[in-house]
């Protein structure tokens, strides 16, 4: 299944474990992860072993800025090995078993429902200073006073027409949303609702509702490093 | 750093007859400096660059987030060139870095796997009844700057210079890895030797420095940000760089992506409130300008038209140095002067600006 990604056919041919990717990881250097492992399990075309992968925290925390990309020698790219063992991963419903994993539900209902609703996958009154305590108090007064600030950029704030954070019209919104239904974008948003539900029900939730969404946003068990 | 590794990567850059399409991420956070590009382009530079209403995101956040399937993104390119080709438009043009990944991302997927393409483009039929033809080139917005950077240099009314002492000015430069980390061969310099904002830097009069990590990530990490509980992979990382570049004493960090500069700003902001360390000069933070926002200031735009009330980190200090005009009452006003509150100072501000106005 994993071969029939071209992520793994333009992203693996013949690694020789050097660990130069490992070597340039932002994620090795936080994380407890090492992607030249991850080449090296899905060369070896074990099945268990690419499923304890897809079951396991291990996958989620690249950071896909494929650095690793340009310096392998043989041509490799770990980022686009790891794309297509998440992608896997939640066809197969496994990502609901890693507390990384399970975050998926988070993103999905996050930017997501973003693209879906506004045609953007950020827009200003996505990003709550609340739960971004880090974005300081100029993006608060943003926040505060968005049309009074962009206005001063763009036209069209809010409003169809050209500029920035422009409303996008529904015809084109619509248009997205066919895109999503029949290239497979919808029903996998689908999937990642299943298994998320099926998992918040196994873990004593009602529901994959809010509080449980909250919950994969948030929870660290600080096992990661 | 030898110059002639660079010109193994020299890219041609279509020298008019754009078609933009936007960043989510800079439009959210950078929405002057989207709006400088068009009016450098159009007014400075005289050149045709349109903008088109109806484009949208290319879900490149979503995809890199893993909740895109690759299918689904590349229809949603297909429709972005679809829009081109019925604008009567050839040379594409992406404000965003992660976009312009995902743009040279399909068109290769799409040359060694030929029925992707086909699926695509029935994907998109069926979905829309657009149709499209593959753009003759596709930029990143700083690609273009970098084109025209000579003729910027030759209307500019500051330069990279310190006004008091005729010192170039030091620049760091962030490339942002989706540049050309993914393919080498689109970007200007290649990942090894880029030269896109390194040229813009000398191109006005000031001086690049060199530092360890250059070429390590910003930190965004996508969904390592993007979930609240894996965001220490994001601070750690623009940390490495931060105390990687501040002993060569710069003036400005120069970015190409439109998350880079958000990311440095406000990590900056979160480890003097956290930790009390700052980077820059007299305790306080290095301004980080996005590269429309530098070639507005050499161009004579005002700072707060060019948005640079927005950043975090103030920009003054280099305001300053660079001997630009401005009105620190008007930072925080809003469309025709409007009052509109300002935020509260911060650790990495000089408490420089505004003050006039309470
Ligand atoms: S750099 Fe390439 S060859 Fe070396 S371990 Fe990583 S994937 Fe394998
Ligand atoms: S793409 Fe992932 S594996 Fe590759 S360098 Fe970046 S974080 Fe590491």
């Amino acid at each position: 299944m994993l071969r029939q990604d071209v992520r793994v056919r333009e992203g693996l041919t013949a690694c020789m474990n050097c660990g130069v990717c490992t070597g340039v990881c932002p994620a090795a250097e936080f994380y407890n992860y090492d992607p030249r492992q991850i080449v090296t399990a899905v060369q070896s075309q074990d099945d268990d072993k690419i499923e304890a992968l897809l079951r396991s925290d291990t996958i989620w925390y690249c950071g896909e800025c494929m650095s690793c990309r340009p310096r392998c020698p043989r041509g490799n790219t770990p980022g686009y090995v790891i794309q297509a063992l998440r992608t896997l991963s939640q066809r197969l419903g496994f990502f609901v078993e890693s507390e990384k994993g399970r975050q998926q539900l988070a993103l999905k209902r996050i930017i997501g429902q973003s693209i879906l609703d506004t045609g953007y996958c950020v827009h200003p009154k996505l990003v709550d200073p609340g739960l971004h305590p880090e974005q300081g108090p100029v993006w608060q007064w943003i926040y505060d006073n968005d049309q009074g600030v962009y206005e001063r950029f763009s036209p069209n704030y809010g409003k169809v027409g050209p500029g920035a954070c422009r409303k996008i019209d529904d015809e084109t919104l619509d248009e997205i949303r066919r895109i999503f239904e029949v290239s497979g974008g919808q029903a996998f948003f689908d999937t990642i609702e299943a298994h998320s539900e099926r998992k918040a029900r196994e873990m004593g939730h009602e529901h994959a509702d809010d509080d449980y969404m909250m919950m994969v946003y948030t929870t660290n068990s600080g096992n990661h490093q | 750093m030898k110059k002639h590794s660079w010109q193994e990567y020299q890219k041609d850059v279509a020298d008019d007859k754009y078609y933009y399409v936007r960043s989510c991420i800079r439009q959210n956070f950078f929405p002057g400096s989207e709006a400088a590009f068009l009016n450098i382009l159009r007014n400075d530079l005289h050149r045709d660059i349109r903008e088109d209403a109806i484009h949208t995101s290319c879900t490149g956040i979503g995809y890199h987030s893993d909740i895109v399937p690759i299918e689904t993104i590349m229809t949603v390119v297909a429709r972005q060139f679809a829009l081109m080709t019925e604008s009567g438009y050839e040379n594409f043009a992406s404000s965003c870095i992660t976009s312009f990944g995902v743009y040279s991302e399909a068109l290769e997927m799409w040359h060694e796997f030929p029925e992707m393409e086909e699926k695509t483009r029935e994907y998109l039929y069926k979905a829309t009844g657009r149709e499209f033809r593959k753009p003759r080139s596709v930029a990143h917005a700083s690609d273009i700057i970098f084109h025209h950077r000579d003729e910027i240099a030759s209307k500019a009314k500051y330069r990279l210079v310190n006004a008091a002492t005729g010192e170039p000015l030091r620049g760091v430069e962030h490339i942002g890895c989706h540049y050309a980390k993914i393919f080498p061969k689109n970007g200007i310099g290649g990942a090894e030797f880029p030269y896109v904002l390194a040229g813009m830097i000398e191109a006005w009069g000031g001086q690049v420095v060199d530092y360890p990590e250059r070429r390590h990530c910003c930190g965004f990490g996508f969904r390592n940000y993007l979930v609240r509980a894996n965001r220490g992979y994001s601070i750690a990382n623009s940390q490495k760089k931060f105390e990687s570049m501040a002993p060569y004493k710069p003036d400005f960090i120069l970015t190409n992506c439109p998350g880079c500069p958000m990311f440095m700003d406000r990590w900056q902001y979160t480890i003097a409130e956290m930790e009390g360390i700052t980077y820059g000069a007299d305790g306080h933070g290095i301004p980080v300008l996005t590269y429309e926002e530098l070639a507005g200031l050499v161009l004579g735009y005002d700072p707060w038209e060019l948005g640079m009330q927005m950043h975090q980190v103030d920009v003054e200090p280099l305001l300053d140095k660079m001997g630009v005009e401005y009105d620190p009452s008007a930072k925080f006003l809003g469309k025709n002067g409007k009052y509109i509150g300002q935020p509260l100072d911060a650790a990495v501000n000089c408490g420089c600006s505004g003050s006039s106005i309470l």
